[in-house]
């Protein structure tokens, strides 16, 4: 099972713009192989959408589910 | 300005669909307030202006830099040095001599918010900063007024529109419901530090405009309970359905006494990061010994804590209290972390430099689910 991973902002230096991951179950599972892979995540302060809706809660990912990483930012 | 005038400015608007002569006499009885004269203000200013908006309320205390030209498009060289707000009201008046601009060369603060968006009905937020943008979502939210919301950083911007309900079975979401806590000041760099192309600027700018525009005329589907990110180097927009997160509500203040006394520069400053420690550390130093841990929550809040021994002093009577307060090292802690940096911040004022004062990060909660798992 492939999950696809678009990222925002200021994540990107961390981690790129997107990312494909195999054999992730849920939201959780792919927070924590993120920050095994790219331990500057841990640091930053992102929220993840599930196919283009925020995730508040633990969310299962299905085949092809497109998660997004974004940061907040505040220029003006 | 005569009827006939008045139709001929806005004729191009008014005979839209749905826009009419009521769309333009609801722009021209509104009164909008845009905090911050910068990138995206300017935008906003010009169009909503342009637009007839009866009644635009400027809040700025900068001042005109050369470094701001490349996107501030409002301002001209010869502005440098002048204030935003008062500059760009005289412009304004030029662009359009039939409504109100009010300037206000002011730093919008928790003292003054609440007074200032009282005359307005609109907020729009085109600030440069964190402790700023959750004052004002904080404000909305008590005043129950909709918030038109943009932020941009490099090749990158947001828009969403706050704290307004499209239709009648939705709960409004605020920016916390998005981003519940601020990131600290080194978690997040800002424009000058990121950089940020001008017409990007232009284009979020504008759709703030656009979404206010909506908003006031009823005309569309506003980006309500919405996230709208553009990319300006793939032109890429992503639009995501937010939602009311439970505890969003426990983080805004109740009223407005708890709001004036909430300080939002604190709540972003980078010097939480040196005052703040871990559980693991917390124990370590509580076994080293001489240390007082102060509980700073309220008398009666749960779970009492009899795992180490603790002074109970709540945080409004730490200053009365501070005999009590004896070790070189002091510790305080509250449910989630966030009052005991407030208790650092007083204790620091009581003591000096003198003794070493920390905050519990996450609070009694996060070190009682540590435990747990240990």
């Amino acid at each position: 099972m492939t999950v696809n991973i678009i990222i925002f902002g200021q994540l990107t230096d961390i981690a790129g713009s997107s990312l494909a991951l195999e054999n992730i179950a849920d939201t959780n599972g792919l927070v924590k192989e993120l920050h095994i892979r790219y331990p500057a995540l841990a640091d930053a302060k992102y929220v993840i959408a599930v196919d283009k809706k925020v995730a508040n809660e633990n969310t299962t990912l299905t085949e092809n589910s497109v998660v997004a990483l974004l940061p907040p930012f505040s220029g003006g | 300005m005569d009827k006939e005038k008045l139709y001929e400015r806005y004729q191009r608007q008014i005979i839209l669909p749905d826009f009419g002569q009521e769309g333009q006499q609801k722009l021209l009885k509104a009164k909008i307030m845009v905090i911050g004269a910068g990138g995206l203000g300017c935008p906003v200013l010009q169009y909503l202006a342009a637009a007839g908006v009866g009644t635009i309320g400027i809040v700025d205390d900068d001042v005109v830099a050369i470094n701001n030209l490349h996107r501030q498009v409002l301002y001209s060289a010869d502005d440098l040095g002048l204030s935003k707000a008062k500059r760009a009201a005289q412009i304004l008046d030029q662009l359009n001599p039939g409504i109100r601009i009010i300037p206000y060369s002011e730093r919008l603060t928790a003292q003054n918010a609440l007074i200032l968006f009282d005359e307005f009905d609109t907020i729009i937020d085109c600030t440069d900063n964190f402790s700023t943008r959750y004052m004002i979502n904080d404000a909305c939210v008590l005043m129950n007024k909709p918030l038109v919301y943009g932020a941009i950083s490099r090749f990158e911007g947001q828009v969403a529109v706050f704290n307004f309900m499209r239709n009648g079975n939705d709960e409004a979401v605020n920016y916390r419901d998005l981003f519940p806590n601020p990131p600290r000041e080194d978690e997040v760099l800002n424009c000058a530090e990121a950089g940020v192309l001008g017409p990007l600027a232009g284009i979020i700018g504008s759709m703030m405009a656009n979404e206010t525009i909506k908003l006031i005329t009823g005309i569309g589907a506003p980006l309500a309970n919405q996230l709208l990110t553009f990319n300006a180097l793939s032109n890429q927009v992503y639009q995501l359905a937010l939602s009311v997160r439970n505890e969003t509500r426990s983080l805004i203040p109740e009223n407005e006494v708890a709001f004036l006394q909430t300080d939002y520069e604190w709540l972003c400053s980078s010097e939480t990061k040196e005052s703040e420690i871990g559980p693991e550390l917390f124990n370590d130093l509580i076994a080293k010994g001489n240390v007082d841990v102060i509980d700073v929550r309220e008398p009666g809040e749960i779970p009492v804590v009899n795992d180490f021994s603790n002074i109970k002093i709540p945080l409004a009577k730490l200053s009365e209290n501070r005999s009590l307060i004896k070790s070189d090292t002091i510790i305080a802690f509250c449910q989630s972390g966030k009052r005991s940096l407030q208790a650092v911040k007083i204790l620091s004022n009581i003591f000096g430099g003198d003794r070493k004062i920390y905050s519990l990060r996450g609070g009694i909660v996060q070190w009682k689910k540590l435990k747990q798992t240990i």
